[in-house]
């Protein structure tokens, strides 16, 4: 047997990807899914394989990640009530904390109902394979997250997708669902590949004029889009008619965790009857501190707001007057995203940014619309005007090096 | 309609799907003999729902491996 398995390995199954990543390393490739971040110095510089290197791919759009008041309500909170909970929520694992940072989403979104899960992930497949059951139906946008997908694989419910950002197809689908069968329609604000928001406007009084309710994932625009930063909803003057707000804390809040809030009168019956809310270890108390400080924090933050845009609108502006193909014609949130010609290309111009001192997302199929291969940025408020120049610098370089531009 | 006409109805709507026109029987595949991708799967399925004016869900297709059952299927949802 010292030849290992030949015939009957579970792992034949990934010998198609494992031969496309070993070619791609070869041709001396640095390896764009195994980097290490040796020592981060701010929400927007780290030290990555050994250099230093501005980061224009992480979700930190607030900076809240060295906000010294998030780091000082976690530090008090690990001395007061130790590392971890060891325990789920529903049992011995709701602290102090669980309950307070659950209180500032209320406050955040002025919403009835607040559950923290583990991740962000966990709280689309818990809330979305919890409420649509056998016989229901989802009816979800093409390009929606992995953990709505896996949300819907988990539940009993009929799926049903319709064509990215497509009205048309959406009421087609909701017309054709039968007569009394309950109805979900989950969008996201942001869809976070390309960058782009939906139309929530018209898609959640399509949804709600079929009787559907509605699940919005708003993680990509908590705290910088809407009037009180409740996200594109808010924005589009429906959040009224929403009846699950997805997010996360790893994003603008700079932690970790996942949440739904909700108005709906029997919401908390959830907790008793969510697997993967109940199944799991609540956070660490520490993380919940530091949650609930930069959630109230984010409640007040006219300027980073001002200064995100403004960093999303140089950016957008200045990639494509360098030639690049964007996701977007116009900037629709925090991300960017440049669309490269294929994965061989794009894996190239992601190495020779990185030489150049920068971090981006490189993204590929399947995550991807389309099969794209993109270069996805997002920014940070407390990236300096002077960083976003350097920025359009290295990637003027890097693109002519690459013979993208 | 019946099996013939859904028959001949969705042959119709293939073709532009067909790329490397293949031929159509009971038994084509649509991953391997068409090399449906998903983004495909999605179009055609769009356009078969439009001209019957129904529903085949994801779990409905996870069903559908071949042009012969996919008859079927849309011959039974019509209902």
């Amino acid at each position: 047997m010292a030849d290992g398995p030949a015939s009957g390995d579970l792992f034949s199954k990934f010998d198609e990807l494992i031969a496309m990543r070993e070619g791609l390393l070869a041709g001396g490739q640095e390896d764009p899914f195994s980097l290490v971040m040796e020592q981060v110095l701010s929400p927007t510089q780290a030290i990555c394989n050994g250099r230093n290197t501005i980061l224009l791919g992480t979700y930190n759009y607030m900076g809240m990640t060295f906000d010294p008041d998030v780091i000082a309500a976690g530090k008090q909170a690990y001395d007061e009530f130790g590392a971890g909970t060891t325990g789920s929520r529903v049992l011995n694992g709701t602290f102090y904390h669980h309950r307070d940072v659950e209180n500032a989403l209320k406050e955040f979104y002025a919403m009835d109902h607040a559950m923290v899960f583990s991740t962000g992930y966990q709280a689309n497949l818990g809330i979305i394979s919890t409420i649509a059951g056998k016989g229901d139906y989802i009816i979800l946008d093409i390009d929606s997250h992995a953990s709505i997908w896996d949300g819907c694989k988990m539940g009993d419910a009929e799926v049903v997708p319709f064509k990215h950002n497509d009205l048309d197809a959406l009421e087609k689908r909701l017309r054709r669902v039968p007569e009394g069968a309950g109805k979900l329609v989950v969008l996201e604000g942001v869809y976070s590949m390309l960058g782009d928001i939906a139309p929530l406007k018209q898609m959640v009084s399509i949804a709600k004029k079929y009787g559907a309710m509605v699940l919005v994932d708003e993680a990509h625009s908590m705290g910088f889009i809407g009037e009180h930063g409740r996200g594109v909803c808010e924005e589009a003057g429906v959040i009224d008619d929403c009846d699950f707000i997805i997010g996360t804390f790893s994003k603008s809040v700079g932690t970790v965790g996942g949440f739904c809030v909700s108005n709906h009168p029997k919401f908390e019956i959830m907790r008793l009857v969510c697997r993967p809310y109940v199944f799991t270890a609540a956070l660490p108390p520490a993380v919940m501190a530091s949650s609930a400080t930069s959630i109230r924090k984010l409640m007040h933050n006219g300027n980073k707001r001002a200064d995100l845009w403004e960093n999303s609108r140089t950016l957008h502006s200045g990639l494509r007057a360098l030639g690049f193909q964007l996701g977007t014609d116009e900037p629709q949130s925090a991300i960017i995203a440049v669309v490269m010609p294929d994965l061989e290309k794009g894996a190239a111009m992601w190495e020779a940014l990185l030489k150049e001192g920068l971090y981006v997302n490189l993204a590929r199929p399947p995550a991807t619309p389309a099969n794209m291969t993109l270069l996805r940025c997002s920014l940070c408020a407390e990236h300096s005007p002077k960083q976003v120049q350097t920025i359009l610098g290295m990637f003027e370089r890097a693109g002519k090096a690459v013979g993208i531009i | 309609m019946d099996r013939a006409e859904v028959d001949t109805t969705i042959r119709s709507l293939i073709d532009p799907f067909n790329k490397k026109g293949v031929e159509i029987t009971d038994a084509t595949s649509f991953a391997n003999d068409l090399e449906f991708d998903s983004l495909t799967v999605m179009d055609f399925v769009a356009e078969i729902e439009d001209a019957f004016d129904i529903i085949i869900s994801m779990n409905q297709q996870a069903e559908i491996e071949n042009f012969g059952q996919l008859i079927d299927a849309v011959t039974k949802l019509q209902g």
